[in-house]
């Protein structure tokens, strides 16, 4: 389930709604991403995506994510507008027989969400407001996938 | 008459998010929206993508009525 929210959410509770009611999944991991304050200089943090295309770009990968990693299931929440530091951006949970699957599924789908998935980032503070691009090491995180087979 | 979307830094630096343009193709659009030279700066800086009706185009394509073209500057999720 992919879902895109302007309202924070409480990941605790997501992990709980997630995790009930499974027979037969062994392990899930979890991904919380929150805002940072970077020790002042940012107030706002400001999520933009283009409704319709972010959830259908975010479900290809998720599904390519379920075929990889053999998943039972999986979870994407994203907070999108106004976001306060300390409050949480991104909820992942993946859901499969063994760790190593959830593990590495939800490596994986963060590696994606930070630098290709379709949202836009901008960083407001005292020193005015700027948009955030992936940095050098989060297009490294996201070609480890593309070179190795699991 | 296509609708034109800007996201990120493209609709900071236009001043607008959301246009109706008269333009047959996604090459006609661009030189139009060149009349903007911080924008046509933008549109041609590495990275930048163009969707047409919500799938990622490369190169020119043919615009037809209601059309929805959006430009996608580097994305930055999580």
């Amino acid at each position: 389930m992919i879902t895109l929210t302007e309202q924070p959410f409480d990941p605790g509770a997501l992990l709980t709604a997630f995790s009930r009611g499974r027979q037969e999944t062994g392990a899930i991991a979890t991904f919380t991403g929150l805002a940072r304050a970077e020790r002042g200089a940012t107030t706002t943090l400001e999520l933009e995506a283009y409704p319709g295309f972010t959830e259908k770009e975010i479900g290809k990968i998720a599904g390519e994510a379920m075929d990889r990693f053999s998943l039972d299931d999986f979870q994407i929440v994203h907070r999108i507008g106004a976001i306060a530091p300390g409050e949480a951006i991104v909820f992942v949970a993946t859901a499969a027989t063994h760790r190593r699957a959830a593990f590495e599924a939800c490596d994986f789908l963060m590696d994606y969400l930070k630098s290709r998935a379709p949202f836009w980032k901008k960083e407001s503070g005292p020193d005015g407001t700027r948009w955030i691009e992936p940095r050098a090491q989060d297009h490294a995180d996201i070609a480890r996938w593309e070179t190795q087979e699991t | 008459m296509a609708r034109v979307l800007l996201f990120g830094r493209l609709s900071d630096i236009a001043g607008w998010r959301s246009r109706e343009v008269e333009a047959g193709s996604i090459a006609a659009l661009r030189a139009l929206l060149s009349e903007d030279e911080g924008l046509a700066e933008a549109l041609a800086a590495p990275g930048v993508q163009v969707a047409l009706d919500q799938a990622i185009v490369r190169g020119d394509a043919a615009l037809s009525r209601g059309s929805e073209v959006a430009f996608l500057p580097p994305m930055s999720g999580g």
